[in-house]
């Protein structure tokens, strides 16, 4: 993955709309994170493989980086993307790394599934 | 080291490097030592762990592949003869269906017969993961006969664990077989590199590794009927 180009990932996003596509969206503060601060409050999503199609993406040029999707019928969001790649199964996979380099967020798109 | 024989090891944790922290020297000692069988049953390969650096060395989807050979290798340095990967995903099973874990392991321990199981102690083993891995352990073989039960040895890191169980009731000094449970950590380098480098400075700074968590794997017997449902 390379640091977020914004027109060059807008090309990206632009390139899955009005098709059916499947997303992994994914937020998190790890496992531990309750472990090494009892007062951190845990939370975090995640949702592999729903099948989507939108028509509108965004990239916002603000680093990190918000991306939104707008469906027919609702929305996709994701805050705090840093890197991203086409990758050699041409799946747009977004990820947000924090400064230690562990990832707190990912958005990632196929018209593929991905693995389980 | 002074290790009880055993007959056939089944060791049961859901990400790879649950057993170079936990129990990589006791392991060593029984496959190198003692020429135990040992099998070691990694229900995921840690698909979902967080550390993809910054710089990126991996994405969300190219890091199982380098944690599943990352696995293999540390097998290796502990000498481990059976590496069964059983494809679950990380952070996911304690949503499998219960009866469907408890059967795994049921079905483990009768191809394996297993002496001895190693796994984590319900309760306080912090991860939601560890949490299901250990109650399917427990749950499969509570629900057998108690003079063909396998000991249960459980590890235990939860911060309450010492106040609501008292010490572990056995600790194993493995200082003997440090450099494999080194060489297992280091294994796992997408998750361990950066412990390690500091780990090591600290060696070559001379400072010695003395009564840490390198030299002593500390274990609970878990009694599988404390667990009745």
């Amino acid at each position: 993955m390379q640091e977020v180009q914004v027109s060059a990932l807008q090309n990206l996003l632009n390139s899955f709309a009005n098709k059916d596509v499947y997303i992994h969206l994914e937020t998190t503060n790890g496992s531990y994170a309750a472990h090494y601060d009892e007062k951190f409050f845990n939370a975090g999503a995640f949702i592999r493989n729903a099948k989507i199609n939108y028509e509108l993406a965004k990239v916002v040029s603000d680093s990190p980086h918000r991306v939104g999707l707008k469906m027919e019928h609702g929305w996709v969001y994701a805050q705090g993307i840093t890197h991203y790649e086409l990758d050699d199964k041409g799946r747009l996979l977004m990820a947000g790394l924090d400064y230690s380099g562990k990832l707190a967020i990912a958005l990632e798109i196929s018209e593929t599934p991905f693995t389980y | 080291m002074d290790l009880q024989p055993q007959r056939q090891i089944l060791i049961v944790y859901p990400h790879p490097d649950d057993e170079a922290f936990s129990i990589a020297g006791t392991i060593a000692y029984y496959t190198k030592k003692m020429n135990t069988p040992v099998t070691y049953a990694c229900l995921t390969l840690g698909e979902m762990g967080r550390n993809l650096g910054n710089p990126p060395f991996a994405t969300r989807e190219s890091l199982p592949e380098i944690r599943r050979k990352e696995l293999v290798a540390a097998a290796e340095a502990m000498g481990i003869q059976d590496l069964r990967m059983l494809g679950l995903r990380d952070k996911t099973i304690e949503f499998e269906d219960d009866e469907k874990m408890v059967k795994l392991v049921e079905d483990l321990i009768e191809e394996l017969m297993p002496s001895l199981i190693f796994t984590f102690l319900p309760g306080f083993a912090v991860h939601p993961d560890h949490e299901a891995t250990a109650r399917a352990v427990v749950e499969a073989v509570r629900r057998m006969p108690k003079a063909a039960r396998p000991q249960i040895l459980g590890c235990a890191f939860a911060n309450d664990t010492v106040e609501k169980n008292g010490e572990p009731h056995i600790l194993i000094d493995v200082s003997e077989m440090k450099m494999d449970k080194v060489n297992a950590l280091k294994a796992h380098a997408s998750q361990t590199a950066w412990m390690m480098q500091e780990t090591e400075k600290r060696i070559d700074d001379g400072e010695l590794m003395s009564d840490s968590w390198l030299n002593v794997e500390k274990f609970y017997i878990v009694d599988p009927d404390q667990y009745k449902k």
